[in-house]
């Protein structure tokens, strides 16, 4: 488990950062997008994924949010 | 010399890479790269922030030098102690040319060395209750002093001082914060964990004092910003803060050079951070607009053509007024700036330049170069990350050179065959390459000049780089080893 950010970038996308590595990311896709039901796996641009717990979407991005591993690159 | 081409670049670093052994060769190829603008992620061509291999030469620092010597230093009216041995605070003393206004010893210390002066009875017994004293008595001798910072040095962390414990004893005692950074030089394999590190210790010690609202009283308005990650070296600060105020913004603090400890305190208050170097200071951006929502936005203050973009995006931030006054700035420096270019580009127009700097310069000075004509032909970080060469990427040209913790050899043998007109690093490097009989800039203290950033500080970076350029001196200097033996045979005699 890592504490991960997730924010908007300027094109609007998500932005996937984890402060513990400084690892910034744009997220490919991310498994529920709905203002009900925001996070599961998501995928990152540099072909890593990490779960997020599934749950209502924050009201404000950034967001901090604790995530699961589950196949980093490198 | 004309430019490389991409396999003649590829072959470079094959070359130099031959002298090393197998396993120190293959780890150096991962850090040495030829630039492809066509890749998205740096991190497919270049490796970044790993500890650097043990006998080359690199030019890194350490964690405490992340912390003390470039986000915490500066900060004018806090004392900050350098807690261990004497060595790492008096031998980094003032290096950095972080200017300040206020009378040093009385309401500004920057220039000034604190330290606990570690000897043997305190790695033996621990050093707490010095720690403690020192917190007194600096009390008594600098009474003006807003809060004190604690840096720590190897030893506290390898002997397990508690000095968390002892700043908040303090902070009580003294009514003032006491802030302990667990900077130890061991940690992490650059100055960049450093930078992380004292961002952290702001984040905990500074926003969340208890009790600091009461004593700030702060009127917010609606053009308050920030400038982030300018250290006001030779002065950068003001000469970009000027370009700010002109525009209608109220800039309300400066981290960290010429700041001071209230305004990081009102900084969590601002409607924009405007972060100018990203690596030391983003980490503090990204809590800010978490926290309190307030949005970071990158700008680079080097060269009239990304002035005028940053200046632009910023006003974008704002309403019609801002965006209005921000063209007449940009319209009442152009005949400055046009004149600037007129009498120094054709002076410099076509030389190669050579960088090899930290934090932002390595990508964020290029576009001051292009605006004289020049041409930057090798880049490299210290203690860059993945984020920051995917940044570096796109600014750079096709087959250009790319190295990150370059080492003293790969260095020299680069510069060699890649023979630039001028190389910016810092003043390890100055020497060897004048020696060389290679034109040199420090790029990290300016060599003693500044400011550079602003429209300002571009005038004297024209004017420097041309002094260095044109010298004539450059074409006098042979190295004893190129000298025709003859000659040095004739005097062999005479002596």
């Amino acid at each position: 488990m890592a504490n991960i950010m997730i924010r908007r970038g300027d094109k609007g996308e998500y932005v996937f950062y984890l402060p513990k590595r400084d690892l910034e990311d744009t997220v490919t896709s991310m498994e529920f997008d709905t203002p009900e039901k925001w996070g599961g796996e998501i995928k990152l641009n540099n072909g890593g994924s990490y779960y997020i717990e599934p749950q209502v979407a924050p009201a404000r991005l950034p967001f901090s949010v604790r995530a699961k591993r589950l196949d980093a690159a490198e | 010399m004309s430019n490389l081409t991409r396999e003649e670049t590829e072959a470079l670093i094959q070359e130099v890479l031959e002298v090393y052994p197998e396993k120190a060769q293959k780890d150096r190829a991962k850090h040495l790269a030829v630039n492809d603008q066509s890749i998205e992620q740096s991190k497919k061509c270049i490796t970044s922030n790993r500890k650097s291999l043990p006998g080359v030469m690199t030019i890194r620092g350490c964690a405490y030098a992340g912390s003390k010597g470039v986000v915490w230093g500066p900060i004018k009216d806090m004392i900050h102690i350098s807690h261990g041995p004497v060595g790492c605070g008096q031998y980094s003393r003032a290096g950095r040319r972080n200017y300040y206004i206020g009378t040093t010893g009385v309401n500004a210390f920057v220039t000034m060395n604190f330290t606990s002066d570690f000897q043997e009875k305190d790695i033996v017994f621990g050093g707490d209750k010095k720690l403690a004293k020192i917190i007194e008595e600096i009390e008594g001798l600098f009474p003006l002093h807003k809060g004190i910072s604690v840096q720590s040095e190897c030893p506290i962390g390898l002997i397990g001082d508690d000095i968390e414990a002892v700043s908040k004893k303090g902070a009580a005692t003294i009514n003032k914060p006491v802030v302990p950074v667990r900077c130890e030089g061991f940690r992490g394999v650059s100055q960049s964990l450093g930078h992380h590190i004292a961002n952290d210790a702001i984040r905990d010690w500074v926003f969340e004092r208890d009790g600091k609202d009461t004593i700030n009283k702060f009127e917010p308005s609606p053009y308050d910003v920030s400038i982030i990650g300018d250290y006001n070296i030779g002065g950068d600060a003001w000469s970009s803060r000027i370009l700010l105020e002109e525009m209608g913004l109220r800039v309300v603090a400066q981290w960290s050079g010429d700041g001071t400890l209230s305004e990081l305190e009102n900084t969590p208050k601002v409607k924009l951070n405007l972060l100018h170097c990203y690596r030391s200071m983003n980490y503090i951006s990204r809590h800010m607009e978490e926290k309190y929502g307030i949005p970071y936005m990158e700008y680079n203050f080097f060269g009239p053509t990304k002035i005028e973009e940053s200046l632009r995006k910023i006003a974008a931030f704002f309403d019609e007024s801002i965006q209005k006054k921000c063209e007449e700035v940009i319209a009442k420096y152009r005949p400055m700036v046009d004149a600037v270019i007129e009498k120094f580009k054709p002076r410099l127009t076509g030389k190669r330049v050579m960088l090899y700097v930290g934090g932002l310069r390595p990508r964020h000075v290029i576009g001051s170069y292009e605006d004289l004509g020049m041409e930057v032909v090798g880049t490299g970080y210290e203690f860059g990350h993945g984020d920051d060469y995917d940044r570096t990427i796109k600014e750079m040209g096709n087959a250009t050179l790319l190295y990150d913790d370059v080492t003293g050899f790969e260095f020299e043998e680069f510069v060699k065959r890649v023979k630039p007109d001028l190389i910016g690093s810092g003043i390890k490097e100055k020497y060897i390459f004048q020696k060389m009989g290679i034109p040199f800039r420090q790029m990290h203290s300016w060599d003693y000049s500044g400011p550079y950033h602003g429209y300002d500080g571009f005038a004297i970076f024209a004017r420097d780089m041309d002094m260095t350029l044109n010298n004539p001196c450059w074409g006098k200097l042979v190295p004893p080893w190129q000298k025709p033996a003859a000659e040095g045979e004739a005097l062999q005699k005479a002596a």
